[in-house]
């Protein structure tokens, strides 16, 4: 009688997986036939298809074996009851780390500041570090907006390219200097995100997200085409660099100051800059870490965290929704267009091309991933998504596959964030005996 | 305080006068006239769709009544709530109000909740952020004592100990007390509170009521309150405004609202009293007899 139970489970488990492993073959099928399926080959007179099956049938079979294990694999398994309530394994390690990050952090701080001196570093890994830095920046900045005031911006990159359009033209124009610029391009970037806020006011969620994408856009087309001012698609070149207290990086010096190791006495090298660059973009993401920790305990932080769970409850409770919302556009914004200046001065040269959907897509992924609102978070996400790419250099063509691969990974077992854990931003009896609801 | 309590016991808080709202062809709320005073709990009753939640919303500025005109009593000056922007009738009219679906802030801390009901106090003490920014005493001296009326709350609706907790972890009954203290954390002049018993056990049911006539008792504020519970209502309101299909129908102290013979038909019906429970047409019978 049991066995026979057993059989007719064992039985139904094999057609259910034999239907999820046909469907899923039937999807591979669909991707493979026409992006693997067909070669195109040059014949004297044309360009001709070439049809090469094995690259169809082989991915197809083994989405169809690999599904059909999976599916016998899940089956076996008694079906678990999964409750928002009870944490998950990895819920209480993300809630430990989260916990033990302030232990961390010093390490890690001190890890990035020596990071320069250490013997394996090189000009490679300091422009990768200064790479991940920007990302870093960037993903606080947009934390604001997204983590937590709950508003989904997609288009976040147009704040970058106003402050970096905002550096390159004041400086190329006017020659000011970075330092002067660096705050004024902070000042446009807000007010483009205020004037983005008035509009989207009324929008939540996925409309949110698509106006913002639409404005994302018509930035960088207002950058490619208003070609007076932006120089269009060829982009600002010959941005100045930025000095050390007017100490510039040069090899001879310009018409009065001397250069930097003319004054510290050493021996020219273009090193300095990029450690310069590496130590700035450092402090500036501090000032963005520094500034939203700090913020978050103020009555708008609290405020825009409040908006992000319920904005009629917040009506209700005398918070002006419309200031609220722009204050976090502007300020997200602001931090946006400081990363912007710092990237323009950076690379001496800046196009509209640096500036597309693909680059608000990644900063978004970094918040996304490293847990809605987590500050270490974006740190974590912003160095896996930088460096795994460069690691994954030596697999070639088949890097964005692991890459895509690892996302999709993360994304399931972690579905809100690697480290999705919220700290109160004030206790009433201490860290000891806060403990038991926050799951 | 007995003092000013005693020479404003009473008197009209809040004045509604034709009050009509339209959506498209239904008339959800039909030509309704009231006053809620203060120190008193005014229930709004009513069948289901009677247009008791819709009354609130004009209230609290989430709807702007068709017609109209809703003159709240302030102590700076009389304040027409229908000309309001809906959070500065919370921010300015000092009008309250909870949720028939509870809307707490579920990620967000017992405490953080209550503290982000002091919002524009701790944002007029921060200097819109600025003082708060470097830490200046000004704004750490407002949060302490935002901290303090908070905490004041939190013992009066017993959840002192899970102040830390995620208020979405709270269990039901809890959340309710609490999304009263995070009105009350507003200072208002006037409460509203949507179906505060729903969901209740009799236990928590028993308990709300005490707190609410604690609050209506020792903060001197008028409360209006929406409610199916009939026990909640008739224990604790001091006037009762009985709506059906929109329009009022009874307006009266609850010894007498109970025994009205429109509202028991509103509420129970007539024509279909063979298809009702047998012990809901025995208490009809009974009250029917009372009452005659």
């Amino acid at each position: 009688m049991a066995a026979s139970t057993m059989q007719t489970a064992r039985a139904r488990g094999v057609a259910a997986g034999c239907k999820e492993a046909g469907l899923a073959a039937f999807v591979a099928l669909m991707l493979a036939l026409p992006m693997a399926g067909f070669e195109t080959i040059g014949t004297a007179t044309a360009i001709g298809l070439a049809w090469r099956p094995g690259l169809v049938i082989v991915p197809v079979a083994a989405v169809f074996i690999g599904r059909f294990l999976l599916s016998l694999l899940w089956h076996r398994q008694h079906p678990r009851p999964r409750t928002e309530a009870a944490p998950s394994v990895m819920d209480r390690v993300a809630r430990g780390v989260s916990r033990g990050v302030v232990y961390v952090i010093p390490f890690l701080l001190l890890f990035a500041i020596a990071l320069p001196f250490l013997p394996f570093s090189n000009r490679y890994v300091i422009d990768t570090a200064t790479s991940v830095l920007i990302y870093v920046m960037l993903g606080w900045g947009l934390n604001i907006v997204v983590g937590l005031a709950g508003l989904l911006d997609l288009g976040y990159v147009a704040f970058y390219a106003v402050g970096a359009y905002s550096y390159a033209l004041l400086a190329t124009h006017f020659g000011w200097s970075f330092w002067a610029c660096l705050p004024l391009a902070g000042l446009f970037a807000a007010l483009a995100g205020i004037l983005l806020g008035f509009p989207v006011l009324r929008l939540r969620g996925d409309y949110l997200a698509i106006v913002t994408l639409g404005f994302g856009e018509i930035i960088r087309l207002i950058l490619l085409n208003w070609y007076a001012v932006t120089n269009g698609p060829n982009g600002i070149s010959r941005i100045p660099r930025p000095t050390f207290f007017g100490l510039e990086f040069t090899r001879r010096s310009e018409a009065g100051m001397p250069a930097f190791h003319e004054f510290f006495n050493l021996s020219y090298s273009g090193e300095h800059r990029v450690i310069f660059l590496y130590f700035l973009i450092l402090c500036l993401a501090l000032i963005t870490n520094a500034f939203t920790q700090r913020i978050r305990k103020l009555p708008v932080g609290r405020a825009w965290e409040a908006l992000r769970e319920d904005e009629i409850a917040c009506r209700s409770l005398g918070i002006n929704p419309t200031n609220t919302k722009l204050t976090a556009f502007g300020l997200g914004a602001m931090f946006g267009g400081f990363a912007g200046a710092f990237f323009a001065t950076r690379q001496g040269f800046v196009s509209p091309e640096s500036f597309s959907f693909i680059e608000s897509a990644i900063i978004l992924a970094i918040v996304v991933l490293g847990g809605m609102g987590s500050q270490i978070g974006v740190v974590l996400a912003a160095v896996l998504l930088i460096v795994l790419p460069e690691l994954g250099r030596v697999l070639e063509q088949f890097r964005m596959l692991v890459f895509g691969g690892a996302m999709v990974a993360i994304m399931v077992w972690r579905p809100s964030g690697l480290l999705a854990y919220r700290e109160p931003t004030l206790r009433l009896h201490g860290k000891a005996r806060g403990v038991g609801g926050t799951a | 305080m007995t003092q000013t309590a005693a020479q404003v016991h009473h008197v009209p808080l809040l004045t509604v006068e034709h009050m009509t709202m339209r959506f498209g062809g239904l008339l959800a709320v039909d030509d309704l006239s009231f006053v809620a005073k203060t120190c008193q709990i005014t229930a709004i009753i009513g069948p289901n769709g009677a247009g008791k939640t819709t009354v609130f919303n004009c209230l609290t500025g989430f709807y702007k009544p068709t017609v109209g005109r809703l003159t709240l009593h302030h102590p700076r000056g009389p304040l027409l709530l229908e000309q309001m922007e809906g959070y500065r009738i919370a921010k300015e009219a000092n009008v309250a109000r909870t949720f028939q679906n509870v809307r707490l802030f579920a990620k967000m801390t017992v405490l953080e909740n209550l503290i982000v009901a002091q919002h524009n106090v701790l944002m007029r003490a921060s200097l819109c952020t600025v003082a708060g920014l470097f830490g200046l005493p000004r704004y750490r001296h407002a949060e302490r004592a935002a901290v303090e009326k908070a905490r004041y709350w939190l013992d009066k609706v017993q959840l002192t100990e899970y102040a830390d907790w995620e208020a979405r972890s709270l269990p039901y009954g809890a959340q309710r007390r609490l999304e009263v203290a995070r009105s009350m954390c507003t200072d208002p002049i006037l409460l509203c509170l949507d179906e505060p018993a729903a969901g209740l056990n009799a236990r928590e049911s028993a308990k709300l009521n005490e707190l609410l006539c604690s609050i209506r008792d020792e903060q001197g504020i008028g409360l209006l309150l929406i409610e199916h519970d009939m026990n909640v209502v008739m224990e604790i309101s001091d006037h009762i405004i009985v709506l059906d299909y929109g329009r009022k129908i009874a307006d009266d102290t609850p010894q007498v609202v109970r025994r009205d013979a429109a509202v028991i038909k509103a509420y129970l019906g007539e024509e279909e009293e063979d298809e009702l429970p047998p012990e809901v047409v025995e208490a009809l019978k009974a009250e029917r007899e009372r009452s005659s």
